[in-house]
């Protein structure tokens, strides 16, 4: 039998020459707790899920704009944007609607469900890059849900930023998220401005297009406060990009400082599985943060 | 490197030197309509089957390390709780004898997504590692197009690559466990006038080419031509079928589904390799498409062996091993799609 090959274990081989650290960790999940949902609409969920083990739950580590891939064993398992502060490590939230099998198995699950995670994966918003300088957060519909997270270290770090404005639109006013948490938003100094497509009895604010809002605020700033010292942070529908940003283009918004963060179905989150691919870009690699000019160098990206 | 030279006759000695492991090579799989053979990728348990002087195979041999169907995991349902457990898939060894240089080349352009620095795969990476593998010289059929690609020839990435000269081997040597096998077989050391004639036997097949692709300046021109009607054109008469990619040596997607068993104890996740031309490909939740029609999925298909890769590794992702065209049920094949791409250059 001298012929015969050496079998070369990839699960026992690591620390040996050629091995890749780590690489028998590639489907690792975190066993997680779900341990408090609740509905923000008629079709989304606040998530609170908690990675079981302490320790794994303190070295949990991730950057606003970031994602996760929840796993619901025998279920499913999916790309979601972490919408949560970073300060709060493996105890995470995220907001999911309930639109296919695996979300609609979620919206019936119970407190106490074991779910596994894994991640994060992807780029985040600069944050930290944006110390000293204004931030404007653009959202529509859903798009609220990735940009949490950065509202979240924003209002944690508050006195190292400047003016800070959120605009968020919606199509009606039953399908803002978050409602609760706008007066403590605005306590933060935060200006936030909120437009619906169509009103509802009790709406009071505006009615209309995010574009307006954004014209207002870009009308009451200055063009050399928008060139040197803004960052803007954009996500929603895909329609919408292309008008906020060249809206904001137009206002002298340089665009390495406008950050977009994408929507793709991820199957793997790893780079490997190719269905986030836009070109042969990754948006779960190099992605879903991307700012302006890799998305006017992709193709099909909004 | 290390060359060696055997006679024609010791090669049913290397095939049972190495016959103690799992081989897989080409074998004769039936005919086609015209009666000629047709072959595939199997395991060989007789040297006789083994038809090492076939075209081309029908499928790559990526079954055997990037499978249609593998399950990722195994999840054991316990109380409301679940265990997870994780194979690799991988077990034994298998030598691979017969590949020609596009596929091994595949493997080349395969390890550099797969097993790169950003999470490399060990279910891809457990296969790779216990590959023995025996490349061999081929003659070009006429969908061949390697030679445009780059990959008619493999520098590295096999442990042993043997050319046909006449009634004898040429031996290129690239591995300790290769030079031992070659040990306990009669070879000798090649001459001068061995080097000259393997020179002048692959220049000979170099000049057997008769299918070719223009890939200069490919990345810019495909990004100059993305509006381009052609596009609409091939997507008009592709049936986004999927089969290119069933074939290819080098398309590595896949999507995962999970499936509980019929008492609820136990559940897997599969990965099953899917294909960009197919509908569903790039759909998001809520039903959003964002390459609804079938010359978008067409053209992304292009884009990425093409262009996106060659981006990120100054390489293509295609090999020219003319799979894709052969097997293509509205006969759409790579040269005629770059060809149609380049109109009105000349």
């Amino acid at each position: 039998m001298e012929n015969k090959l050496q079998f070369v274990d990839l699960a026992t081989s690591h620390g040996k020459k050629n091995s890749h650290p780590g690489i028998e960790h590639f489907e690792y999940s975190y066993k997680a707790e779900i341990t408090n949902l609740y509905p923000l609409t008629k079709t989304e969920k606040l998530y609170q899920i908690q990675i079981v083990d302490p320790r794994e739950r303190k070295d949990f580590t991730f950057q606003p704009g970031q994602f996760v891939m929840l796993e619901l064993p025998g279920i499913g398992e999916a790309p979601f944007s972490i919408s949560s502060s970073p300060i709060r490590h493996g105890d995470l939230e995220l907001c999911i609607r309930r639109v296919g099998k695996m979300t609609n198995f979620l919206d019936r699950v119970k407190r106490g469900t074991k779910v596994g995670i894994s991640g994060p994966f992807g780029t985040h918003f600069p944050v930290e890059e944006m110390v000293d300088n204004d931030i404007l957060l653009i959202a529509g519909g859903l798009g609220i849900v990735p940009l949490r997270s950065p509202i979240m270290s924003v209002l944690e770090n508050r006195s190292r930023y400047g003016r800070v404005d959120i605009i968020y639109g919606a199509r009606e006013p039953l399908e803002l998220l978050f409602t609760y948490q706008y007066g403590m938003w605005k306590q933060f100094d935060i200006n936030l401005d909120i437009i619906v497509d169509k009103a509802d009895d009790k709406w009071t604010g505006p009615v209309g297009l995010i574009t307006e809002i954004l014209q207002k605020r870009i009308d009451n700033g200055t063009p050399n406060d928008f060139r040197k010292k803004t960052n803007a942070i954009v996500c929603g529908p895909p329609v919408m990009f292309k008008f906020v940003c060249e809206m904001l283009i137009k206002a002298g918004l340089p665009m390495e400082k406008m950050f977009v963060s994408l929507e793709r179905r991820m199957h793997c989150g790893r780079g490997k599985c190719c269905r986030c691919n836009i070109g042969s870009t990754y948006t779960c690699i190099e992605g879903p943060v991307f700012d302006y000019w890799s998305v006017l160098n992709l193709k099909e990206a909004i | 490197m290390i060359f060696k030279v055997f006679q024609a006759g010791e090669m049913e000695t290397l095939f049972g030197l190495l016959s103690v492991n799992r081989i897989v090579g080409p074998v004769e799989k039936g005919r086609d309509v015209d009666g000629k053979p047709l072959y595939d990728f199997d395991v060989v348990y007789d040297f006789k089957d083994l038809k090492l002087d076939y075209g081309q195979t029908i499928h790559s041999a990526k079954n055997y390390f990037l499978p249609y169907r593998e399950n990722l995991c195994t999840f054991t349902f316990d109380n409301g709780d679940w265990q997870k457990e994780v194979d690799f898939g991988a077990d034994r060894a298998h030598v691979f004898f017969g590949l020609h240089s596009c596929d091994i080349n595949a493997l080349n352009k395969l390890d550099k997504v797969l097993m790169g620095n950003i999470y490399p795969n060990p279910f891809y990476g457990a296969k790779r590692s216990n590959m023995f593998i025996v490349g061999y010289s081929c003659t070009p059929t006429p969908s061949c197009f390697c030679h445009s690609m780059g990959t008619d020839s493999v520098l590295h990435g096999f442990d042993l690559f043997l050319t046909r000269m006449g009634d004898e081997y040429f031996a290129e040597v690239q591995s300790a466990r290769a030079y031992h096998i070659l040990e306990r077989m009669e070879t000798r050391e090649p001459t001068h006038e061995d080097h000259l004639h393997f020179r002048k036997t692959t220049s000979k097949k170099r000049s057997l080419f008769t299918c070719e692709v223009d890939t200069s300046d490919l990345t810019k021109i495909l990004d100059m031509e993305f509006e381009s009607e052609v596009w609409e054109k091939w997507g008009d008469k592709c049936l986004s079928c999927g089969t290119c990619a069933n074939v290819c040596p080098t398309c590595y997607c896949y999507g995962v589904e999970e499936e509980v068993n019929m008492d609820f104890s136990h559940a897997r996740k599969v990965k099953q390799l899917y294909s960009c031309n197919l509908v569903d490909f790039a759909e998001v939740a809520g039903g959003h498409n964002f390459r609804p029609e079938s010359s978008t999925r067409l053209k992304y298909r292009y884009y990425h062996k093409h262009r996106g890769f060659v981006e990120a590794y100054e390489e293509s992702l295609c090999v020219g091993c003319g799979r894709c065209g052969n097997a293509c049920l509205a006969d759409i094949t790579v040269p005629e799609v770059i060809a149609s791409v380049r109109e009105g250059e000349k």
